[in-house]
């Protein structure tokens, strides 16, 4: 028997997989983190990749990650600190924009400006969707119950499942109305969605940005409300759907972990990729680096998606066929690309004033809904959209460290980029193309833009992929459509943390509650983990 | 800024008054010592938020100021204090509280050493009465200068890097708890590195005449860092987060509790670091030292709570649901994402780790919703980065 250095090996130093072994370290296992970078975070990372700038080169803003999770990880211990926006805008062709405000009225009159109707449904359209994030709360800290399962921990589940569907804890209890409603919320698109809401084309344009994020559909594409959801439920301080910077950088959040997580005796062990899991009758035993080190463990945790697990570090001779052609099947397409740019001042709109909440948050250059249905629709040609979706920000407005003094960091991410284009695929020259597109769509909405543009980083699906590990470069480790959402995620029948493999979990976004920068898929696979250990997880509940 | 006595307008204005009126655009003030003081400016997330992330800017001018001058200042200062002052170096700052005979907590507050004759102390509550009695026998002479000194606390992991960048030479070497004057803007002022915000920061003392030229300096650099007025509400936020309490919010002060049972001393206030018996005598000793060797039968805790509701106001019980103490304050810690708050416990609770229950009433759409939740207790002092420490500070 080979010796065993750890009670559990973490493929991967995402902001998954150390909350994984953030929670089994802080239980008492020896627990180790493998990263193929020399720095861990995965997608959630600071780079100082232009002197004196730190971006947050891959995802940007924060939100969704579970507060219980930082609370219980004691990441403000280890520096973490989350700043609250004040407001974000749409930019429009004719000059104005159109802008929500964290000041309850100021967002009212700001609303007010295109539809009064629209000012007052927003109450309305706001209410229905904290009543779904109510709802889905606590089932992002539950292992998905298998439906088709006769075991008493399934049919516990479901019972769970049945009961937190009905809200009876945190809303008192649902109606059929309201769970007519929520079907109805996971399965529409938000087009349809908004439409029942809003009468403006700004004001549905403005919403419907949060459902197509990421995400490889449109919004006319059925199942698309669900990802507005998705980037609902969050929190910044019991305001459900706020969303705030990390200071420092999204890679702040994976530092605080890595700091935790050794505080609490684990071990991070960077620099060389994971190329096999070692697997002997259908149980895995540990991993084989790229520089020839091995690594042995009891358990192995994966932090790469479904993909990447499976079809690249596991040996196919190694899986069930079903489960490898279901993993073949799982879709994960790339859809977004982003700049990350340095400025030498702050830039001057054509329409938000210097000094207006409204342009220190979230902004967008999109007109209407429709077109974001055509950007999709080059997506679908195999081309970058000519008229993209534009998701901005300059965090260094509001964050100090991002920038030297009186320079500024932006991130833009870019809704649609495709994998694959249908012209002969990305060169470099295509790759700076798109990226001048993109500044370019930017610069016609600035006095400035193009002047003071210091260094910009163009990453397209292909440079998430390569870089993050990311297959196609899918931002959410896979769509998060219902055919891949709960027990069907990543594969039914494998919804649970496990896989065909004995002793192989996962705690990716590929697995339930998906993508975004959580940490929820991660702290339920070592709840998972700790159960099959007969061990305590300890945890505070939000 | 009028000031003169009228029947119509029973409170003072502060000499910052002109910019945290046009500042504080709810309106909404807060009595503080006879003052007008902000509660909110706009916004008490925003506000608290700057102090965690760039900088506040608070006006503490209403804080109580007695000069003690003579050649038995650090004398008095010592018989006054529970802990050792005797050692007190110029240009240091100490925090201190102060007990009656019985050994029950009056205030708290920090002296300031300018010389062995010259000392300063500021603090919540008034306190001439006590001081002055206290001084019956030394060498000293405890003068009111509360109204002839304005004041700001200037709070956040930017406050070192906005003073180095209004050309206040070396501050980043002020050590904490140590003061020094400076030039700031043209103006000269009194800088300590103290405040309640238990982050990088710093006092800003000036005479009533520079107040708004002070003011305004703090805020040049606001196109690049965003510094705030905060106002009372925020400060109270970064002050349970730190740890700091308050008289006459987390204990009565012995002066003013009209219950004698409602009189804390320092060691059921979690302050007995404070209370040094080896030392000459001073006021409260004696029970002190009695108080010392008796079983504590309740104390002052920090407490960490299950969900997210804020305990305010909340009655603790044990695991048998026998009533132990009482929750001080409470509140969500944006920093810490943690449910925090003070509260008294009994002599079985006050370990650490030990595990109590809060009922806490939520007001949920005009219901209340009853929570049991669980709480351990945990040190008071929630939020201490390292920056607040650090010399030189970061600029």
């Amino acid at each position: 028997m080979p010796k065993t250095n750890y009670d559990v090996a973490i493929v991967g130093g995402g902001h998954n997989g150390l909350t994984t072994a953030c929670y089994l370290a802080k239980a008492g296992l020896k627990v180790a983190v493998i990263e193929r970078h020399s720095y861990v975070g995965g997608a959630a990372v600071s780079r100082e990749l232009h002197p004196g700038w730190t971006y947050s080169n891959c995802s940007y803003v924060c939100s969704l990650l579970r507060p219980e999770i930082f609370r219980d990880l004691e990441l403000s211990k280890y520096g973490l600190q989350i700043i609250p926006y004040e407001g974000s805008a749409t930019m429009l062709d004719d000059g104005r924009f159109y802008a929500h405000y964290s000041d309850h009225d100021l967002n009212y009159r700001s609303i007010a400006q295109f539809s009064k109707k629209d000012a007052e449904a927003y109450e309305r359209f706001g209410k229905d969707v904290m009543r779904q994030c109510k709802i889905i709360k606590p089932l992002l800290k539950m292992t998905p119950p298998d439906p088709t399962s006769f075991r008493p921990k399934d049919i516990m589940g479901l019972l769970e499942f049945a009961k937190y569907f009905a809200a009876k804890d945190e809303l008192g209890g649902l109606g059929e109305k309201e769970i007519y409603d929520t079907i109805r919320f996971w399965t529409m698109s938000v087009r349809d969605y908004l439409e029942e809401y809003f009468e403006s084309d700004v004001v549905k344009a403005h919403l419907a940005g949060s459902a197509i994020i990421g995400t490889a559909l449109g919004p006319y594409s059925p199942g698309s409300a669900y990802v507005l959801l998705h980037h609902y439920m969050g929190e910044v301080d019991g305001t459900v759907g706020a969303w705030g910077y990390s200071r420092g950088g999204m890679g702040s959040i994976t530092k605080a972990m890595a700091a935790s997580l050794k505080a609490n005796g684990g071990d991070i062990i960077a620099g060389s990729p994971v190329t096999k899991i070692l697997i002997k009758n259908n149980r895995s035993h540990g991993v084989v680096l790229e520089n020839g080190d091995e690594i042995f463990a009891d358990k192995l945790v994966s932090n790469l998606d479904v993909k990447r697990t499976f079809l690249k570090v596991v040996e196919k001779k190694e899986l069930p066929d079903d489960f490898y052609n279901a993993v073949k099947n799982f879709k994960i397409r790339g859809s977004s690309g982003k700049l990350n740019i340095a400025l030498d001042d702050l830039p001057i709109w054509k329409s938000i004033p210097e000094g207006d909440p409204a342009g220190t948050g979230d902004l967008h250059i999109t007109q209407s809904i429709e077109e974001m249905e055509g950007a999709y629709d080059d997506w679908k040609d195999g081309r970058w959209s000519q008229f993209p979706y534009v998701d901005m920000c300059i965090p260094s407005i509001n964050d100090p460290t991002m920038a030297p003094q009186g320079k500024h960091y932006m991130s833009v991410f870019v809704q649609y980029v495709p994998y694959n284009l249908a012209d002969g695929g990305w060169t470099e020259e295509k790759r700076l193309e798109f990226g001048k597109h993109v500044m370019g769509r930017i610069g016609s909405y600035s006095e400035n833009f193009n002047d003071i543009i210091k260094h910009a980083e163009i990453r397209t699906p292909k440079e998430l992929e390569k870089e993050v590990g990311l297959t196609e470069g899918n931002i959410f480790q896979g769509e998060l459509t219902m055919d891949q959402l709960m027990f069907n995620r990543p594969i039914p029948g494998y919804a649970q943390y496990k896989t065909p493999i004995k002793n192989l979990y996962m705690c990716g976004s590929s697995t339930h509650p998906g993508g975004g920068v959580m940490g929820a898929p991660g702290a339920n696979a070592a709840r998972e983990i700790l159960i099959d250990l007969k061990k305590q997880f300890n945890s505070h509940y939000i | 800024m009028d000031n003169s006595l009228s029947f119509t307008k029973p409170l003072l204005e502060t000499p910052f008054h002109e910019r945290t009126y046009e500042a504080c655009y709810n309106n909404d003030w807060y009595r503080w010592a006879g003052y007008k003081i902000a509660r909110e400016y706009s916004n008490t997330e925003l506000e608290y938020t700057a102090m965690r992330n760039t900088a506040g800017v608070l006006d503490i001018t209403p804080m109580h100021k007695y000069d003690i001058k003579g050649a038995d200042a650090i004398k008095f200062v010592d018989k006054l204090v529970t802990r050792n002052a005797s050692e007190i170096k110029s240009g240091q700052v100490m925090y201190i509280i102060w007990c009656n005979e019985d050994g029950n907590v009056i205030d708290d507050g920090t002296v300031f050493c300018f010389d062995s004759n010259h000392l300063r102390i500021f603090c919540a509550e008034r306190n001439l009465n006590w001081f002055s009695d206290t001084a019956i026998g030394f060498d000293v002479e405890v003068e009111d200068v509360s109204d002839t000194i304005a004041a700001l606390a200037f709070q956040g992991p930017l406050s070192c890097k906005i003073l180095n960048l209004l050309n206040v030479k070396n501050i980043e070497n002020l050590r904490p708890f140590y003061f020094d004057d400076f030039d700031l803007n043209g103006c000269k002022v009194t800088i300590s590195r103290t405040g309640f915000s238990g982050d990088l920061g710093y006092e800003i003392w000036c005479k009533n005449e520079d107040a708004i030229s002070v003011w305004d300096s703090l805020f040049k650099f606001n196109r690049d860092y965003k510094v705030l007025p905060a106002g009372m509400n925020a400060l109270e936020m970064v002050r349970v987060e730190a740890g700091f309490i308050q008289p006459n919010a987390d204990f009565m002060s012995a002066e003013q509790a009209l219950r004698p049972n409602r009189m804390r001393n320092p060691f059921e206030l979690g302050m007995g670091w404070l209370v040094d018996l080896n030392k000459n005598y001073f006021t409260g000793k004696k029970n002190l030292v009695n108080l010392k060797k008796k079983t504590l039968t309740k104390k002052l805790v920090g407490l960490d709570i299950q969900g997210d509701k804020p305990a305010i106001g909340s009655v603790l019980y044990d695991k048998n649901k026998k009533e132990i103490g009482i929750v001080t304050a409470g509140m969500w810690s944006p920093s810490l994402k943690s449910n925090i708050a003070f509260g008294y416990v009994d002599k079985d609770h006050m370990k650490i780790g030990s595990k109590v229950f809060a009922e806490i009433y939520h007001p949920e759409e005009l219901e209340y919703k009853k929570i049991w939740a669980e709480c351990s207790v945990v040190k008071k002092q929630f939020f201490n980065p390292p920056r607040r420490h650090k010399v030189p500070a970061e600029i």
